[in-house]
C-alpha cells in the first residue's frame, strides 16, 4: 500500500535520508525505530508529503506523493497522522477538533460529523470530554483525541510519529492500548516509536534507521531474535536493558 | 488664575465637538477594519515562499513605514486629484472627497503597521499546527482560516488594539486638510471664539481619557487572555 523507492532528502548540504526503500502492505503494522536524529520522523512525514524529498519515489495506493500533479490535500485526507505533540487545535473544543476536517474536507453534514466524532470519542473512552478544550485534558487524553481526529477521516492507513514520546510514563499505556486495538482490527500502520514492548507485541515488521539510512528491515521475530547489523544490536542492547 | 478663562465655550460648542468626535471614531473604526483586512492579506503575502508574492508586499510595507503619515495624507488629498486629471485627461476629475480620501489614506497606511503585527502573530502559531491541518487534508486557505489565523488573532488582540489607539490619535492629523474631526472641531471653535487655551486643554483631556481608558481595557484583556492558555 505504501511503497518507498530510493528516497533521499537534503537539508541544504546535509543529507537526512539516504536511499530509503521499504514497503507497508495492507493491514501491516511496521515500526520504525532508531537513535534520535536518524531521520525516522522525516521519513514518515515524507509519506504524506508534509516534508518534501528531492530524490526517489513514494507511492500510496499507486499515487505518487512527490509528483506535482498529485492532489496532496486529497491524498492526505485518506492517510491519518498522529504527532508527537498531539497538535490538537487549542482554540476549538475537542468535538470541533474532530468535526473540522470531516465537514471541510469530506463535506459531511455537521450532524453526520458529530455522530461520527461522538462514536470515536466513545471508542477512545473520552465521550465525557467532548465539550472541553484540549488544554483541559491530560497528555494521554489529548493524544487519544488526536487519534480519534485522524480516524474520523476513515483513513486507509495511519502514520504515528513518536506518539508517546511527549507523554508522562503513566499515560503511555492508555495511548498504546488504543493503537494495539487499531492494529488488531487490521489497520495499516506505520509507527515511529521507541516503545519496543509495543513493537514486539504488535508489529509485523521492524525498520531500523541510523544516520538517514534504513539499516535493517526485518520481520519482528528476526529483528528481536538476532538483528543482522551491529548497529541494530547495539541499539537494542541499549534500549532493552534499562 | 482661571478667572480670565471662559470654559463655557466648551458647553456652547458641544454639539459641534460631538459631530467631530463621531467623525474621528467612525474614521478610526473603518480604517481599523480596512487596515486589518488589508494587513492580513499583506502578512500572508510576506510569508509566502515565493519571492514574486512576498517582495511586493515587503516593498509596500517598508515604503509606507518609512514615510511620514502627514505626507501620505497630503498626497491623497492634494496630489491625487492632480494626478487623476493628468492620467484621465479630464480637467474636471476630482479626488474622492475628504472623508473617503482620509479613509483610504489611513487604511493604506495602517495596513503596513497591522501587517507586521499580524505577520508576527502568524509566526507565533507553532509550525506543527499547520502540519496537523495539512495532514487532515485541509488546503492552504482552509488551514489559514480555520487553524492559524484564529489562534494568531487571539494572540494579537492586545497589540492590535494598542495599534488602533495610536490610529485614533493619528486621525487628528486630518485637520490639516480642513476636515472637521474632533481635533478640527476643537481648533475651529478655539479660533472662532479666541479661546485657544481652553479648547486645546479640553481636547487634550478628552484624548487622554479615551486613550488611557482604552489602554486600561487592553491591559485587562491581556490579563484575561493569558489565563487558561496552554
Amino acid at each position: 500500500m505504501i511503497e518507498m523507492k530510493n528516497v533521499s532528502k537534503w537539508y541544504g548540504k546535509f543529507q537526512v535520508l539516504k536511499n530509503c526503500a521499504t514497503k507497508v502492505g495492507r493491514g501491516e503494522v511496521v515500526v520504525v525505530c532508531g537513535p534520535s536524529g536518524s531521520g525516522k520522523s522525516t521519513l514518515i512525514k515524507c509519506v504524506n508529503g508534509l516534508e518534501p524529498f528531492q530524490q526517489g519515489e513514494i507511492t500510496v495506493e499507486n499515487i505518487s506523493v512527490g509528483a506535482p500533479a498529485t492532489d496532496l490535500p486529497k491524498l492526505r485526507s485518506r492517510i491519518g497522522m498522529v504527532f508527537q505533540n498531539f497538535e490538537l487545535f487549542p482554540h476549538m473544543k475537542v468535538i470541533d477538533n474532530i468535526n473540522l476536517a470531516q465537514i471541510k474536507v469530506l463535506n459531511r453534514s455537521p450532524e453526520a460529523a458529530r455522530e461520527k466524532s461522538i462514536s470515536l470519542l466513545k471508542r477512545v473512552g473520552l465521550e465525557a470530554q467532548a465539550e472541553k478544550h484540549p488544554g483541559q485534558l491530560s497528555g494521554g487524553q489529548q493524544q487519544r483525541v488526536a487519534i480519534a481526529r485522524a480516524l474520523a477521516m476513515d483513513p486507509i492507513a495511519m502514520l504515528f510519529d513518536e506518539p508517546t514520546s511527549a507523554l508522562d510514563p503513566e499515560m503511555i499505556n492508555e495511548v498504546l492500548d488504543v493503537m494495539t486495538e487499531l492494529a488488531k482490527e487490521g489497520m495499516t500502520m506505520m509507527v515511529v516509536t521507541h516503545e519496543m514492548g509495543f513493537a514486539s507485541r504488535v508489529a509485523h515488521r521492524v525498520v531500523f534507521m541510523d544516520a538517514g539510512e534504513i539499516v535493517e528491515d526485518a520481520k519482528k521475530e528476526d529483528f528481536f531474535g538476532k538483528p543482522r547489523s551491529e548497529r541494530a544490536q547495539h541499539f537494542l542492547s541499549k534500549i532493552l536493558h534499562h | 488664575m482661571f478667572s480670565q478663562f471662559d470654559f463655557d465655550v466648551i458647553q456652547r460648542s458641544l454639539p459641534f465637538l460631538w459631530q467631530g468626535m463621531l467623525f474621528s471614531l467612525g474614521l478610526t473604526l473603518l480604517a481599523m477594519v480596512g487596515g486589518i483586512v488589508l494587513g492580513t492579506v499583506l502578512a500572508l503575502m510576506r510569508l509566502s515562499p515565493y519571492k514574486i508574492i512576498s517582495m511586493p508586499a515587503g516593498g509596500y510595507v517598508n515604503l509606507l513605514r518609512a514615510t511620514p503619515l502627514i505626507l501620505v495624507i497630503f498626497w491623497f488629498y492634494f496630489l491625487l486629484p492632480i494626478l487623476m486629471k493628468k492620467i484621465t485627461g479630464n480637467p474636471y476629475a476630482t479626488g474622492l472627497g475628504p472623508f473617503y480620501s482620509a479613509l483610504i489614506t489611513f487604511t493604506l497606511f495602517e495596513a503596513a503597521y497591522y501587517c507586521e503585527i499580524i505577520r508576527a502573530g502568524i509566526q507565533s502559531v507553532p509550525r506543527g499546527q499547520v502540519g496537523a491541518a495539512y495532514a487532515l487534508g485541509l488546503t492552504y486557505p482552509q488551514a489559514m482560516a480555520q487553524v492559524v489565523l484564529p489562534q494568531a488573532f487571539r494572540n494579537m488582540i492586545p497589540i492590535l488594539l494598542t495599534q488602533s489607539i495610536i490610529l485614533f490619535q493619528d486621525t487628528s492629523l486630518v485637520y490639516v486638510v480642513g476636515l472637521t474631526d474632533f481635533m478640527g472641531a476643537a481648533a475651529k471653535t478655539a479660533q472662532r471664539d479666541g479661546r485657544l487655551v481652553e479648547m486645546y486643554l479640553f481636547a487634550a483631556l478628552v484624548y487622554f481619557m479615551l486613550c488611557f481608558g482604552a489602554s486600561y481595557v487592553v491591559k485587562r484583556l491581556q490579563a484575561r487572555y493569558n489565563v487558561g492558555r496552554i
